[in-house]
């Protein structure tokens, strides 16, 4: 068997055991409790795993080896970055807000605010967020697919993006919370075996050697030196320096802005399981981090990763897929089919349980945030709602559909950085001082809110990444005037300092008030949504 | 306790401003932020001083230590160790100066909530 059916193989492997699981996680899976937040009833572990699952996207595990094996150590500041932020969620955030929240980000942000505007304002961010992070994920998959099975063309390509997106929509409306978080814990369990795999055969290339490893990346891509050094990619020009400030600044503030990780803490029945999971969460995702250095210097030593070579034409994304052909024993040999073949479908599996929590996500926000409370004040059963949140998962998975079909040339790194930038400048400031100032009010929030995500999305729109540069999107056109890619730099303080001075031009006695209720279920559980019993 | 979800932000149950106001709560406020607030200045202090080195200090960061490792490598890793050292501190500082006292505080909003009123 070659390697492309051997993948085809695999993949419907992959596809068969996830819906499995979904069938059998959706036995349970009425009420908003359930279908929201799994019964609240995973365990530390559990919940760490498929936290784990849930950020460990497409742009973890192609994206970042293949920034390594093309611009050396200037792409470890992702894995840097990605796995310090997560000390944001641990310190501030999971805890306080397992206490405090119900279903959404939305939930917790309105507590102690008028409804309407806090949860419409914190509901479009939720959509912004994770559409720009589901369109990463399919743009990816289609491109992965199409290149691994060895079928070229756009109609293979949306084929794939359908299809991911049909699975995700099944995922979802199917299996709920449950169903998705067992998808994501299987996938960390393919996602970490798979890439111990290929980390150990790597090393043991260069016999646990990490001096000759380097030195041999160094020297097969030409770059000598300075492909260990800081500043191949981003030391050019005082521009690109503060590029990179502005880049490590999303990536360190917006995990814990993220929508999508934010309801993972609300699946567990206490805050101190919510911590567990974190805990779980940083040593799987730290350890993942590491191999991903082992990975992108590895395929740069052993890879051709040349200006023509399939490394640099699929912007690193094939890297450690060809790694692992390459550790295999090369392209033609059996161990190279086999491996190649394996890390796709754990590619494909990364892929499915991230897009499955994103449409989650939006989903339920929808339902809970916009339906329930906004358009229907309240009123409304739980049934109803649930089955408002499956019509959503299939109108977010259609658009999500709809835009990547176009998004194809999109680059999978800059629509991940984006929502992390969004989710740092719009969801971030809102969240912190939700928590830790008692002057915070409904109009802080609103602009807080609306103030980052508009600023991040236009700074980005007037960037070198969307016009005016040979690599853009609209690369005829030319309307930037922003000199950054990354807008983080400006809009993460604006986004907090618009928090700040719209709560102090307007007086919301209620919400100053409250604050003492949100304080004392935060830190204490008081009040604390409890798990379900079944 | 029941809230309607829309307009401002319901009255709550008086017993959130006992237990505010008690001095068991003001204490686990304390314990909770003399961790918390230093702990992130710091690792966000020392994340900052990694991304400005890697800007700025170019000689520094690519001074060889052994073989092919170089500051840099090492201190990227470094931001690993602290995570996962800070991530461990936490978590035994938490079951041993924080959980304590915030059981004691929710079970004394159960009893009251249960015990009448």
């Amino acid at each position: 068997m070659d390697s492309e059916n051997l993948t085809r193989v695999l993949f419907v492997g992959v596809v068969l055991l996830t819906v499995g699981i979904t069938f059998w996680a959706s036995r349970q899976n009425s009420g908003t409790a359930n279908f929201y937040a799994g019964g609240r009833s995973f365990s530390g572990f559990q919940n760490g795993m498929a936290i784990s699952g849930d950020y460990m996207s497409a742009a973890s595990f192609l994206g970042i080896s293949g920034a390594i094996a093309l611009s050396g150590y200037d792409g470890f500041l992702y894995s840097i970055g990605f796995l310090v932020a997560w000390l944001v969620a641990l310190l501030l955030v999971a805890e306080l807000l397992r206490n405090s929240g119900k279903y959404t980000m939305a939930d917790q942000l309105a507590f102690r605010m008028r409804q309407r505007p806090v949860r419409t304002a914190a509901s479009t961010s939720t959509v912004v967020v994770s559409i720009f992070y589901l369109l990463a994920q399919m743009v990816g998959a289609g491109a992965l697919v199409s290149l691994l099975l060895g079928v070229s063309g756009d109609a293979a390509k949306n084929l794939t993006i359908v299809a991911v997106g049909l699975l995700m929509i099944f995922y979802v409306v199917v299996g709920g919370m449950k169903g998705t978080t067992w998808v994501q814990i299987v996938k960390a369990v393919l996602l970490m075996s798979g890439t111990i795999l290929i980390t150990v055969l790597v090393l043991a290339k260069f016999n646990f050697n990490i001096s000759d490893l380097l030195g041999s990346a160094a020297a097969n891509t030409g770059k000598g030196e300075a492909f260990l050094q800081p500043g191949l990619k981003y030391g050019a020009t005082t521009t690109s320096k503060i590029d990179f400030i502005s880049l490590a600044l999303a990536l360190v503030l917006g995990t814990a802005g993220l929508p999508h990780i934010l309801i993972r803490f609300y699946t567990v029945p206490t805050a101190k399981t919510a911590r567990t999971s974190v805990m779980w969460a940083i040593g799987l995702i730290g350890a993942f981090y590491l191999m991903t250095l082992a990975l992108g210097f590895g395929a740069a030593a052993l890879l051709d990763t040349g200006p023509e070579s399939a490394v640099a034409t699929s912007g690193g994304n094939l890297a450690s897929p060809l790694l692992a052909e390459a550790v295999g024993g090369g392209a033609g040999s059996t161990g190279g089919a086999i491996l190649l073949a394996l890390i796709s479908a754990v590619a494909f599996a990364t892929i499915l349980a991230v897009v499955a929590g994103l449409t989650l996500t939006s989903a339920s926000s929808v339902a809970h945030d916009l339906y329930a409370t906004v358009v229907k004040k309240g009123e409304v059963t739980e049934q109803d709602e649930v089955k408002v949140a499956r019509i959503s998962a299939f109108v977010i998975g259609g658009v999500a559909i709809a835009l990547s079909i176009p998004a194809q040339k999109v680059n999978i790194a800059f629509l991940v950085a984006l929502a992390f930038a969004v989710a740092a400048s719009a969801n971030l400031p809102s969240l912190l001082y939700n928590l830790f100032w008692r002057g915070f009010n409904t109009r802080g929030a609103v602009w807080a809110i609306y103030g980052g995500l508009i600023s991040a999305v236009g700074l980005v729109f007037f960037s070198p990444t969307v016009s005016g540069s040979p690599t853009a999107m609209f690369a005829d056109h030319d309307w930037q005037w922003f000199p950054l890619s990354n807008p983080g730099i400006i809009s993460i303080p604006l986004g907090f300092l618009l928090g700040y001075l719209g709560s102090v031009t307007s007086k919301e006695p209620n919400a100053e008030e409250k604050f003492v209720e949100l304080e004392v279920r935060a830190l204490t559980g008081a009040g604390s949504e409890k798990a379900l019993v079944h | 306790m029941t809230t309607t979800d829309t307009g401002p932000a319901n009255r709550h149950d008086p017993v959130y401003d006992e237990i505010f106001d008690s001095s068991e709560f003001m204490d686990l406020r304390r314990r909770y932020q003399r961790f918390v607030f230093p702990a992130s200045a710091l690792f966000f202090g020392w994340y900052l001083l990694y991304v400005l080195a890697s800007n700025y200090a170019h000689d520094f960061m690519s001074h060889k230590l052994v073989g092919n490792i170089n500051v840099a490598l090492v201190f990227g890793l470094l931001q690993f160790v602290t995570t996962f050292l800070i991530a461990y501190l936490y978590a035994r500082y938490s079951n041993t100066h924080i959980d304590p006292v915030a059981r004691e505080l929710e079970k004394k909003y159960d009893d009251r909530l249960t015990g009448g009123a």
